[in-house]
């Protein structure tokens, strides 16, 4: 199958790839781009751990194919600190332990993000329900809900 | 002289008795001896082996000290998660 | 004394505090590198042919075609991988379940591989390899499989622990019994005797990270593996071992590690990827898909059980007995046996007798899954133990913490008990404000306890003094939840240093000595125990550099608070010398200054928890909510509690999926129904309550901190402590997990008759 020519923007920068018609983002992401912060956990949409924002909207990049990123915008994990300052949702997620062996962590940072950029004050119960796309299977989820519940706090004070 | 209680699969290698005599100051020393009288515990060595010193388990510190008076278990070697 | 394992009974500077994990930051940015993160140059893409049968004999494998494909560069089989276990059966049962031999024995197993340029390339080449079976009879029940007439699924087993010894071929590996005292005479004793059965299904850790690893064989025999595992030194020995490699010619690194549980302590495709590499001479990477972990790696036994337990008016249990039926797949392992083993320890028992059965199937060969095979015996004893509390009218809580293990008790599985935690946790749960909160319609509230052994074993460690007066601790534990900033902790509490002087790094197997697996709870108590040896044994250097610093006898040197300190009237006035000050001269008063310590780190103490449950159901679909849950634990000594609490709370979460939702299905034909997580559902967070935590402390008197493990126990009591809950709450018990909405709306029905 010939590769397609893919002109994107992936966290801010302008980035240019080639890849077949059936690969999938996640594969083109990892494999073409090298950004293996956005993981592979199942393949089939029901882990979260390849999130990523397309055009701001959250989605699964193993269910987006690679082609389908021409022309818009996609942020990572990698691309959520501010130069050297850490996004507040990534402070919040070391400082309460929400992490422990941090596999499923770049797709609940992006999950989490989605969900504050639409609800900047969520309750615990919209934050459960807003992250229910994402599996982690070490925590249980009491740190990672407090996490969040932490940085939306610190986020509304600026 | 060491009372030595041995459980589960172990008890058929020593012609199925749930308890033996044995004259050993350590762990290494109790093995040895065990696979002297009863050759077919030499397979469980092999496999793995874990024993309990008044009820501590030992895994494979064989050079362990054991007190003449000590409470001895032989147990298969456990994995854990 | 270095070695000295005895409780000190120290007051703790930086122990017990909460920094910031050091892999922290790598973590939240993407940065760090798990199993499938890493590439080399020249490497291909390696894929895995599984056999789509449960049971069948192999009779070819026409891999011709494959080979001509363009961009193929190595295709094996069983064949590439000759027999070099030396009659070791075990050995031989690991290769075979990498590579089938001339039968396949579930559905899932792998019968080919290859290697190609690219994935697209790789997935054509094993479409294009043929494989002639001839379909055999299955067995995925563990009840069935031991029918007459079922399949035998090993003809060289024949059942160990049974007289006479059998003359036929069994799927029932072995028989273990424990306990002691007269059960019969105890039975007769008691005012009410509960007997049940109990069937749990079988579930898999649930581990976010496949498999995967990077594998470079040379020519020459020497190689390198880059593997996401719970341990990288016995990755190294098996695999050197099934290829005939030199072990010190095999080097493999530890990945980080996107869970594991007991998942990642078998090699389930590394050796493939070797032998691809070596027949391929380039490095391949091979990536498990998430239906291979399911279909073919190991998930925990499916089991049968049934328990009775006696008991007087009074509380106190005169007898009890269990037998437990484990599914092992379809390769022999002791998993009953620890069934048989964990089944009653919570409990001081003057009749006592469990009896283990291992049972093969044709399903994949089952690994341990964190305390493994506790869950399901603890969900029977102690569903059995509410109904014998209910049936003599007694507070199940009162009536376990009657009968509760304590110091001196001697364990239905053999030993004596020294100080352990089971009437602590207990009398926590009775005080805990949790059992005094009301419930509401629909809602109940139960509670379970659980046990498991926890293990230490060979651990090695390195502790280098930098010029600057940091310091590098050098492990060989993997960190699979925050064991680093835990290790820094130990290391920094024992040199009197800030935990910031230190960093923790996991070495590979070329770096350091041999360390088993991160497995038994055991990676924060043995790499502890050996960080404060080697902090310890670097400490006697340093009194030596400042002694010789100051011109004064050794002797005369002691370590206070992270400095040298002179002793005596003569040398009492010299200022102190800090860390950083004997680091900074250590170049001209001997050289390098570090500490190395080689350990056997056994006595790690066993786990006792106590965990309390409240649950809604909805009785028009059968639905089950977990509404609050509290988990309440010994720790021995919580050196980083957020990890321990994270530990808690991951292994109740666990627990509450298993309870509740996940199963393997199999379908008629002895294929996994659902081998993906849309179909096997683990908890997702809206599916769960925050977990409260309760750490107790009881401390281990084998550890110089009195830290026990606390990785595994978590997840034994849920299984019994939602059965509970469930059972209250609609009235009816429970006896078969999980309780997903079809089993309790069919229970329903049933007790309500229509």
């Amino acid at each position: 199958m010939p590769s397609v020519l893919v002109s994107t923007t992936i966290n801010g920068d302008a980035v240019e790839y080639a890849c077949p018609q059936d690969e999938t983002l996640l594969d083109s992401l990892r494999d073409r781009v090298g950004l293996t912060g956005v993981k592979e956990g199942c393949g089939t949409g029901d882990c979260g751990a390849c999130s990523i924002t397309l055009d701001g909207r959250l989605v699964c990049s193993c269910l987006v194919l690679g082609v389908e990123a021409n022309g818009r915008e996609i942020t990572t994990v990698e691309g959520l600190s501010d130069g050297d300052k850490l996004h507040p949702l990534q402070e919040k997620f070391i400082e309460h332990a929400a992490l422990q062996c941090g596999i499923c962590t770049p797709g609940f940072l992006i999950a989490a993000k989605a969900l504050l950029d639409r609800n900047p004050n969520p309750t615990v119960e919209e934050i459960r329900y807003g992250l229910a796309g994402n599996l982690c299977r070490c925590t249980g989820y009491d740190k990672i809900v407090r996490a969040v519940q932490a940085a939306a706090k610190q986020m509304r004070k600026k | 002289m060491l009372q030595v209680k041995l459980t589960g699969t172990l008890q058929s290698a020593v012609d199925d008795e749930a308890e033996v005599e044995i004259d050993a100051a350590t762990i290494r020393e109790l093995l040895t001896r065990l696979v002297e009288r009863y050759p077919r515990m030499s397979k469980h060595l092999d496999e793995g082996i874990a024993v309990s010193i008044n009820g501590e388990i030992y895994r494979d510190n064989w050079g362990t000290q054991i007190p003449d008076d000590a409470e001895v278990f032989l147990m298969p070697r456990i994995p854990g998660g | 004394m270095p070695q000295d394992t005895s409780y000190t009974h120290q007051k703790f500077n930086v122990i017990g505090t909460r920094p910031k994990r050091p892999d922290g930051i790598d973590k939240v940015t993407g940065r760090a590198k798990f199993g499938a993160d890493t590439s080399a140059p020249g490497q291909l893409v390696g894929l895995i042919l599984r056999s789509p049968h449960a049971h069948a004999t192999i009779r070819k494998i026409d891999t011709s075609k494959a080979e001509r494909l363009k961009g193929v560069k190595a295709v094996l089989t069983s064949a590439d991988l000759p027999d070099l276990t030396d009659g070791d059966r075990a050995m031989l049962d690991i290769l075979e379940n990498c590579m089938a031999r001339g039968r396949a024995l579930y559905d899932g197993h792998a019968v080919a591989a290859v290697a190609a340029i690219d994935a697209q390339t790789a997935k054509k080449a094993l479409k294009l390899i043929k494989v002639d079976y001839k379909v055999l009879p299955h067995v995925t029940d563990v009840d069935e499989a031991i029918k007459p007439g079922a399949p035998i699924i090993q003809d060289w087993v024949f059942t160990a622990g049974v007289e006479p010894k059998p003359k036929r071929p069994s799927n029932i590996s072995q028989r273990t019994e424990f306990g002691h005292g007269d059960v019969e005479a105890g039975f007769a004793e008691a005012d009410v005797i509960v007997e049940r059965s109990y069937k749990t299904e079988q579930t898999h850790q649930g581990y976010i990270e496949p498999h995967a690893c990077l594998a470079s064989v040379r020519p020459d025999g020497s190689g390198e593996l880059w593997v996401t595992t719970q341990g990288h030194f016995t990755f190294r020995n098996i695999c050197s071992s099934l290829l005939g490699m030199d072990v010190a010619k095999l080097k493999v690194t530890a990945s980080e590690i996107g869970g594991g549980f007991g998942g990642k302590t078998h090699v389930w495709m590394e050796p493939v990827a070797l032998a691809l590499s070596r027949k391929a001479n380039r490095p391949v990477k091979l990536v498990m898909s998430r239906d291979e972990v399911f279909r073919a790696t190991g998930p925990t036994c499916s089991t049968s059980v049934d328990v009775k337990i006696g008991a007087k008016k009074d509380g106190t249990i005169t007898a009890a007995t269990a037998e437990l039926r484990y599914q092992n797949g379809a390769f022999p392992n002791i998993w009953g046996m620890l069934g048989a083993m964990t089944s009653f320890a919570c409990y001081d028992l003057k009749n006592v007798k469990s009896i283990g059965y291992d049972i093969l199937c044709n399903r994949p060969k089952v690994a341990a899954y964190r305390a493994p095979s506790a869950p399901m015996a603890a969900f029977g004893v102690e569903s059995t133990m509410d109904l014998v509390a209910a049936e003599i009218g007694m507070d199940p809580v009162d009536f376990r913490i009657k009968n509760a293990a304590k110091e001196g008790t001697l364990a239905s599985y053999g030993p004596t008990y020294g100080p352990i935690g089971i009437g602590p946790t207990l009398e926590a749960v009775k005080n805990h404000p949790h059992m005094r909160a009301r419930l509401g319609k629909n809602q109940g509230r139960g509670m379970a306890c659980g046990f498991w052994f926890n293990f230490g074993g060979q651990t090695c460690t390195d502790l280098n003094i930098g010029i600057d007066g940091t310091v590098t601790l050098t492990v060989g534990t993997v960190d699979v939840g925050g064991s680093r900033a835990s290790l820094s902790l130990i290391a920094a509490e024992e040199l009197g240093i800030p935990y910031d002087q230190v960093i923790t790094n996991i070495a590979d197997t070329a770096s350091l000595g041999f360390n088993d697996m991160t497995e038994g709870s055991r990676g924060t108590f043995s790499s502890g125990m050996a960080a404060i040896f080697a902090a310890r044994n670097a400490i006697e250097v340093l009194r030596k550099r400042a002694a010789q610093m100051w011109e004064i006898p050794v002797e005369a040197v002691v370590w206070e608070k992270g400095e040298a300190k002179a002793m005596g009237k003569k040398h009492g006035n010299l200022p102190q010398l800090s860390l950083k000050e004997i680091a900074a001269k250590a170049p001209n008063t001997g050289g390098p200054i570090a500490g190395h310590s080689e350990v056997v780190a056994d006595n790690a103490g066993v786990s006792f928890a106590s965990h309390i449950c409240d649950v809604e159901v909805d009785p028009e679909t059968g639905a089950t909510k977990v509404i609050r849950y509290t988990v309440i634990q010994d720790a021995g000594k919580a050196i980083h509690p957020d990890y321990v609490e994270g530990q808690f709370q991951g292994g109740a979460v666990q627990g509450i999926g298993w309870a509740l939702n996940e199963e393997y299905i199999y379908g008629e034909d002895g294929r996994l129904q659902n081998a993906g997580f849309l179909d096997y559902r683990m908890p997702v967070c809206s599916d769960i309550p925050f977990i409260d935590t309760q750490i107790l402390e009881i401390p281990n008197p084998n550890h110089p901190y009195g830290v026990r493990g606390v990785g595994e126990t978590s997840i034994v009591p849920p299984l019994a402590a939602i059965g509970n809950a469930v059972s209250n709450a609609v009235g009816v018990r429970l006896s078969h997990v999980p309780m997903s909405p079809p089993r309790i709306l069919k229970a329903l029905v049933e007790a309500s008759g229509s």
